[in-house]
């Protein structure tokens, strides 16, 4: 029987059932003591002075002075520090480090710093200084929008969402001794070991011997992509000056408050369309906040811009996008990844599209989905792999739409749709830059996976060795996956942007196929007893066909899409304007599932998170900083919120992917939020904004 | 800045004897629950030092009939007020409200009388004791105390007790008329009140809102105007005249406003 | 400080006022039960005493004298629930399964879907959306699962 395509046991054994698995704040090292991270209590300005009021017995303090190499955060840019010098641009930005053996001599420690203060800048709109600008055109959309029967405008506002991982950030740095040389081992809840690295060769200068390796993660969603360089850059430097392993956990609080979130974004539609339904012009402005720092601002806005005109087809679309400096913590990686924010736009745009012209939404989809054949915004011709039809007309006839939501007409009940898609692996040359590699080592009994890519709930280990058992013919229990311990795995590139399985399953399952031939027959412990062991590496190779042009964003921006259709039933109660969603029915093609019960689970989970976006969600910034950070006011959905979910996965086999395997982790991020607004929109409630909460509809709703 | 456990004293009570006694004689702060204790100790916001520690008082669990009042324990959790058959017939609403605090992990260990004494204005208890004019049974030392718990606030979170002198059981007097309560959340469970409302319709009703003041309050206007005969639109304008709800966190003043009206209207409609 | 842990008498030192999940977790070495809040709002914290779920972040240890506790690891590593979590993928990241299984452990012996998503109203979970969860749950208690996606491959 082969692996792929069964729920086979999962690689990760028992021991997250039975608390044995061990995440960073489990871990203890001899001699460990702790540290603290002093904060901005300002979010524009500049430090004045810095008083200690406390006994320094015993305490190791750090500040921007003792980084040797250069005090900047490695990732797009080197704009970000790892700690104040003079200026500060955001609340709770790091300025100082201390570490103590007693953490409540550690917490109880008064740093009085004082400031000058200067006005902040907190609205995007208002902000002159853009990390990036795009610009994506296709045709002539100013004389398309001319030539249009109607023209549709309207803008849509997402705010700020907070990952909530169950664990937080923490990491345990421990002075390490590696041929003579003073060094650091990191040990940390991270899902890029090697993004880490990058930033801790920045900050440590002349290349001190760094290693990083993953501990079991709770939960990361993108807010342990490229947060952890920050965390992790602090501890090492209390460590290495410490001279004792530093253990840094943050609290519930000051993870909300300090690290990233998604951005928060403003996207305005001008649609021109004909009398028939043909949708003829887009012309799209979107505006994203990026907070203080650049980070991963310039790549969220290109991943949303190509996203932005939707599934559809349409030979003229001009997409301008800024993402834009604020004085507020800086936003960052979280599934999706720009596409969650542009795609609600789009869908609520198309069902205002359908209104406007008296059609039903679902011929306005279906006459402008794209199809195999099709070109998309930047121009990439589409494959038979696309499956906008497929996905809709499963969801439509499934749920019996059309009838159900004429039946639910004038009631309190209703129900929405939305039709999305999301590119698998990074965007247009992303995957060719990053040289991907992954590595198989033949063990006594079997064969060992040795790649960067980290377990983070998601399935690595075992969709991997899945991959791994049936290309190289051995049984799925003689493949082990080693720990991502940067000195001993291949750089497979981050665990992001939907490419884990995609990617380096298939560098994966390249390797296989050259450790077979090698094999010649043997099996893997024969070989081994035989003549020791070997290993096999490779580099991603990108499909061939793929052109991209970065400077003019044009071309082949993602080697393959998934493909998604939700549909929502929910109820509005009259009194208290509080939506229940009764039930969500997730139809998503992508590929083909590896491990079917953790595809469900990705779907299952990710249209939790969906919904949360959608109602429950709300970052309320106060001066520059979360406002309500604790679980008790930031609230995510429990089991009490969430509505059956009937989950479809459909497959169109990806031949570029490893069995056909498309990327799935962030696609049912980017349905749910549409579907709901679409069904409120069908009550009659004119929603453009999410979260969608009560208080938002109540004011939508005529007053009393 | 997080308190420092260290810097925390802690008795342990295993009779209401006991418990009074050390209360007569120095200053302790109790706790049984315990569900907001460390909270405020994360945030920095615990004031008190010293603890009294009265979980193991077994005699305030009792929940039992005294003639037609029904008397309810302090340290009564919400767990034993849903399974508790007498709760179910006197006072349904309780075991509603009840069911719709947090989880079952708060709900089996947060108690009637520390939501009492907790005095927030979101307490989820409180609107349904105020309703049905439930009496607050303090006890000292040397003296014992029987105050409604209409008179029980005094403003934010201040009570009348003493600092000598625990609740030890809330009275509940026979209910007349139709109970009907009503939680709106920021979430389905575990989830901080917005609004609540507890009512009871008989020929003067008697309708109590958490979350739209600076403590559980009824309201004597609206109650006033119905029983005279008013229409529930007059009686909704009367309403929106006599309570004044805040924006905060959570929710804003508007739409407190708003809900406590329709809430108002649906308590009228469904217990008509 | 006095009670039963996992069956077995124990005698902590820890301070009265010491969170229940700090000693558990530092002086008693049992590391299975986790922190996700620190404000009884995420259940990753669940053990029992006498029987009944509660968050141990919000329990001072003078609290437990002569109680019995029990954490995930007193259910052993073998427990069939512990497999269903597993095996239904009830457990992603596995950051919330302790606290998860623990409140689970309570449930009687034949719960309706209502039951379970009652039971585990308390505990979060950012990874699965609850539904595999329903179905280890519903499993170990040999109840029906029809109805919680059923997921259909086309």
């Amino acid at each position: 029987m082969p692996a792929v395509g069964n729920s086979v046991a999962r690689k990760d054994g028992i021991g997250k059932a039975t608390g044995s698995a061990r995440y960073a704040d489990d871990l203890t090292f001899p001699g460990m003591i702790h540290g603290r991270t002093i904060r901005s209590t300002i979010p524009r300005g500049r430090v004045k002075s810095i008083r200690f009021d406390f006994d320094l017995a015993g305490f190791t303090i750090v500040d921007y002075r003792d980084i040797i190499g250069r005090n900047s955060v490695d990732l797009i840019e080197k704009d970000q520090p790892f700690l104040v010098e003079r200026e500060v641009r955001h609340m709770a930005e790091p300025i100082l480090l201390l570490a103590h053996e007693d953490r409540e001599r550690l917490n109880a420690a008064k740093v009085v710093i004082e400031y000058e203060e200067e006005k902040p800048l907190f609205d995007p709109e208002q902000s002159s200084e853009a990390f990036k600008k795009i610009d994506i055109v296709k045709g002539d959309v100013a004389s398309a929008l001319m030539a249009a029967d109607l023209v549709v405008e309207g803008t849509y506002r997402t705010g700020h969402q907070e990952h909530v991982y169950i664990e937080p950030n923490g990491v345990i740095a421990i002075p390490e001794e590696v041929e003579g040389r003073k060094g650091v081992a990191i040990f940390g809840s991270v899902q890029c070991p090697f993004y880490v690295i990058k930033a801790l060769r920045c900050l440590f200068g002349a290349h001190p011997p760094i290693r990083v390796i993953q501990t079991e993660t709770g939960g990361g969603f993108g807010g342990k992509e490229e947060y952890p360089s920050m965390i992790a850059g602090h501890a090492a430097l209390l460590a290495l000056k410490s001279g004792r392993p530093v253990k840094i956990i943050y609290d519930r609080t000051e993870d909300m408050v300090a690290t990233t979130k998604r951005h928060p974004a403003i996207v305005r539609h001008r649609t021109g369309v004909m009398r028939d339904g043909r949708i003829v012009a887009m012309d799209i402005d979107v505006l994203m906040d990026g907070g203080a720092y650049v980070t991963l601002s310039p790549v969220v806005l290109s991943r949303g811009c190509i996203h932005a005109a939707g599934p559809y087809r349409c030979d003229n679309v001009n997409i301008r996008g800024r993402t834009v400096f604020t004085n507020t913590p800086p936003n960052g990686a979280f599934r999706g990844f720009g596409a969650p924010q542009t795609e609600f736009a789009v869908e609520v745009q198309m069902e205002r599209i359908a209104e406007a012209l008296g059609m039903d939404s679902v011929e306005l989809r279906r006459m402008n989905a794209l199809r195999p054949g099709d070109t998309t915004a930047t121009g990439q011709t589409l494959r038979e792999d696309t499956s906008a039809l497929m996905v809709l007309d499963e969801a439509v006839r499934r749920t019996d739409f059309l009838r159900k939501r004429e039946q639910y007409k004038g009631t309190n009940r209703a129900l929405g749709l939305s039709l999305f898609y999301h590119g698998a692996g990074f965007t247009g040359s992303g995957e060719l830059h990053l040289k991907s590699r992954a590595r198989l080592e033949l063990t006594p009994t079997g064969v060992r996976i040795a790649t960067g890519s980290t377990e983070i709930g998601q399935g690595t280990r075992t969709t991997h060795a899945q991959i791994v058992s049936d290309a190289l013919g051995i049984p799925y229990e003689d493949v082990e996956v080693a720990q991502p311990d940067t000195a001993r795995v291949a750089d497979s590139g981050p665990t992001v942007a939907s490419r884990t399985c995609m990617v380096v399953g298939k560098i994966l399952e390249e390797c296989a196929h050259e450790m077979k031939e090698r094999l010649n027959g043997l099996s893997p412990a024969d070989y081994h007893a035989r003549h020791g062991t070997f290993s096999v590496e490779q580099m991603y190779e990108p499909p061939d066909w793929i052109k991209w042009d970065d400077a003019a964003y044009r071309g082949d921006a993602y080697a393959t899409y998934g493909w998604g259709c939700d549909v929502v039933e929910i109820e509005v109660d009259p009194d208290t304007f509080e939506v229940r969603p009764l039930k969500l029915t997730a139809v998503q093609e992508f590929g083909r599932p590896i491990h079917p019960a953790l595809a469900q689970g990705q779907i299952e989970g990710g249209t939790a998170q969906g919904l949360g976006y959608a109602l429950l969600e709300r970052v309320v910034m106060r001066n520059g900083a979360m406002a309500n950070s604790q679980l008790t006011n930031y609230t995510i959905p429990t089991t009490l919120d969430m509505p059956e979910v009937d989950v479809v996965m459909m497959e169109n086999p990806y031949p570029g992917g490893p069995f056909g395997a498309k990327g799935l982790g962030e696609l049912p991020m980017d349905g749910p939020a549409p579907a709901v607004v679409n069904a409120l929109r069908y009550m009659g409630l004119d929603v453009r904004e999410i979260p969608a909460t009560p208080e938002l509809i109540a004011s939508c709703t005529a007053t009393v | 800045m997080r308190t420092a456990i260290s810097g925390l004293e802690v008795r342990s009570a295993s009779s209401l004897g006991e418990a009074l006694g050390i209360l007569r004689d120095d200053r302790w702060t109790p706790i049984a629950g315990a569900t907001d204790l460390y909270v405020a100790l994360n945030f920095g916001t615990l004031e008190p030092r010293r603890f009294l520690d009265i979980w193991a008082v077994n005699e305030l669990r009792d929940i039992s009939m005294n003639g037609t009042t029904l008397v309810i324990g302090a340290l009564a959790t919400y767990t034993s007020l849903i399974r508790s058959a007498l709760v179910t017939r006197q006072l349904p609403m309780l075991v509603e409200a009840s069911r719709q605090v947090g989880g079952p992990q708060i709900q089996n260990r947060g108690t009637l009388g520390g939501n009492v004494a907790n005095a927030s204005p979101a307490g989820d208890s409180l609107p349904v004791l105020a309703a049905v004019d439930a009496v607050v049974v303090l006890r000292s030392a040397d003296d014992e105390r029987r105050i409604p718990i209409t008179k029980f606030y005094t403003g934010y979170r201040a009570t009348v007790m003493r600092p000598n002198e625990l609740i030890v059981a809330i009275d509940i007097p026979p209910v007349e008329g139709r109970q009907w309560f009503r939680k709106v959340g920021t979430r389905a469970a575990q989830a901080i009140s917005k609004i609540v409302v507890a009512g009871v319709r008989a020929s003067v009703p008697r309708i109590a809102f958490g979350s739209v003041a600076p403590t559980v309050v009824r309201v004597p206007e609206t109650e006033g105007s119905l029983a005279a005969g008013a229409n529930i639109d007059e009686a909704a304008r009367v309403l929106s005249r006599e309570i004044a709800p805040i924006d905060d966190l959570r929710s804003t003043a508007e739409y407190r406003m708003r809900v406590a009206t329709n809430l108002l209207r649906r308590f009228w409609i469904e217990t008509g | 400080m006095k009670f039963v842990l996992n069956g077995a008498s124990t005698d902590v030192k820890a301070h009265p006022m010491a969170r229940l999940l700090d000693v558990l977790r530092e002086e008693c070495g049992l590391t299975g039960t986790k922190e996700g809040c620190g404000e009884g709002e995420c259940g990753a914290c669940t053990v029992l005493i006498n029987g009944e779920p509660v968050c141990s972040c919000l329990i001072p240890v003078v609290q437990v004298e002569s109680a019995d506790v029990l954490t995930i690891e007193g259910l052993g590593d073998d427990h069939p629930l512990q497999h269903l979590f597993m095996n239904e993928v009830g457990a992603q990241c596995g950051i919330c399964t302790p606290g998860m299984i623990m409140a689970a452990i309570a449930l009687g012996p034949a719960p309706t879907l209502d039951d379970v998503k009652t039971a585990l109203a308390g505990n979060l979970c950012r990874c699965t959306g609850y539904s595999a969860i329903y179905r280890a749950v519903l499993k170990w208690r040999e109840m029906p699962v029809a109805n919680i996606s059923a997921s259909a491959t086309r």
